[in-house]
């Protein structure tokens, strides 16, 4: 019997790799799956490069993840917010790398990744230095940008209800980057509310179909 | 120049929308709009971060921490409304099936180029390629405003972004230093102590 759910958080990230590439969904607080990077605090993985819309909010969650020091690399949109001070001050003080990724571009960027694209042509940062040192093209007398796909090594997401076969259903507007980040991560973890029997989730209203999800832990 | 106040650009921006159309409000002063826009017209709502038939702000209490904005802030989602992925809701945009986006923009020139801040720039370029109409919203600074500014610039001063800190800061230095040399001047003309004096 094919079964993905795992017994604890602190078992879902145990094998998570110093250095590892690891991308975590949500924008800001809405689908952050603040559980798994608390039991990524706790396992200790260090010089990580995280994937995520934005750099942090408050001081938990990614902020924490960040004020720990195990973050070599932030990738993100949009890192500077009200409440972004963790990562402001680190940036400043020289002890985080930052990649701006336009928003569009990293969220096409994760799906090229999830579905085997080798690269991309976009208008969007031509002529900006978004597009420095970068190969362009003219394509329809537009000028457009050539972007390649952002992978990782672990996906920590989260979601309303999941199933032991990994399917998944959301909640709102917490879906965000969630779907597109478990297609591009070699092992996805889902945080889930809830976990039901096969079968209860109405396949007409899958969003994240199970062959894309790895492990699935309650909290 | 007539100074428009916030409600009035946004109200101004609003009756702009026509029945039908699906509309991206970028972060700040463009949200506003929604609470402007005609009861009487269908008006279809998008946020970057996922969501159709997005609805006004909810009652106190009635927060949704996993229904908000693009600027992060509550907000509900009006029958017919839907979530979708951030890699649907950018080809929404980008592959120009918007009507309207509502930009705000750091400065604009007369002819339409339009500056923005150095930290913001990817999400205004992306909004800017997909779309077929632009409306901009942004307020005209007057000497009221300076101090305002100075101190919204100060905040990337850490950044080393200097420059938006200068303008204002030059123009209320001058403000004053001006105002002392008139008051100087206006002692040396009618003082009567120093006219004796010099008699």
């Amino acid at each position: 019997m094919v079964n993905k759910t795992v017994a604890s958080l602190q078992a879902a990230v145990a094998d998570v790799p110093d250095g590892a590439t690891i991308m975590i969904g949500g924008f800001g607080v809405a689908g952050q799956p603040s559980a798994l990077i608390d039991a990524l605090i706790a396992q200790g993985a260090r010089n990580l490069t995280v994937i995520n819309n934005n750099a942090g909010n408050g001081e938990t969650g990614l902020a924490a993840l960040l004020k720990a020091g195990r973050v070599r690399k932030m990738v993100c949109s949009f890192p500077r917010q009200a409440d972004s001070f963790v990562f402001d001050a680190l940036y400043r003080a020289g002890e985080v790398e930052l990649e701006v990724v336009p928003q569009g571009n990293l969220a096409e960027r994760i799906r090229a990744a999830g579905a085997g694209i080798g690269a991309f042509f976009t208008p969007t940062g031509h002529g900006t230095l978004l597009a420095e040192g970068k190969e362009t093209r003219l394509i329809a007398g537009r000028p457009h940008v050539l972007e390649y796909p952002l992978a990782a090594d672990f996906a920590l997401i989260k979601a309303r209800r999941g199933d032991r076969l990994g399917n998944l259903v959301y909640r709102k507007a917490a879906r965000n980057f969630g779907p597109v980040m478990a297609t591009a991560a070699a092992c996805t973890v889902a945080q889930v509310d809830e976990v039901v029997d096969v079968g209860a989730l109405d396949p007409e209203a899958v969003v994240t179909p199970g062959i894309f999800v790895h492990r699935v832990v309650v909290a | 120049m007539k100074r428009l106040t916030r409600e009035q650009l946004a109200t101004r921006v609003a009756r702009d929308i026509p029945e039908g159309a699906y509309v991206n409000l970028g972060i700040g002063m463009p949200t506003l709009v929604a609470n402007y826009l005609p009861r009487d017209r269908e008006i279809f709502l998008h946020s970057e971060n996922g969501i159709l038939g997005m609805g006004p702000a909810p009652a106190p209490g009635e927060e949704d921490p996993d229904l908000i904005n693009a600027g992060k802030q509550p907000v509900t989602l009006l029958p017919g409304g839907s979530f979708f992925h951030h890699a649907d809701s950018f080809a929404m945009m980008r592959g120009g099936h918007l009507d309207i986006c509502v930009l705000g923009a750091f400065e604009v020139s007369a002819s339409g180029d339009l500056a923005n801040w150095h930290t913001g720039a990817a999400d205004a370029i992306l909004t800017a390629a997909g779309l077929s109409y632009l409306g901009l919203g942004l307020e005209i600074s007057t000497p009221g405003d300076w101090g305002r500014d100075l101190a919204d610039a100060q905040s990337f001063l850490g950044d080393g972004i200097w420059w938006t800190s200068l303008f204002p800061g030059l123009m209320i230095i001058l403000l004053t230093v001006g105002l002392s040399f008139l008051g100087e001047g206006l002692n040396d003309m009618i003082n009567p102590l120093l006219k004796k004096e010099r008699a």
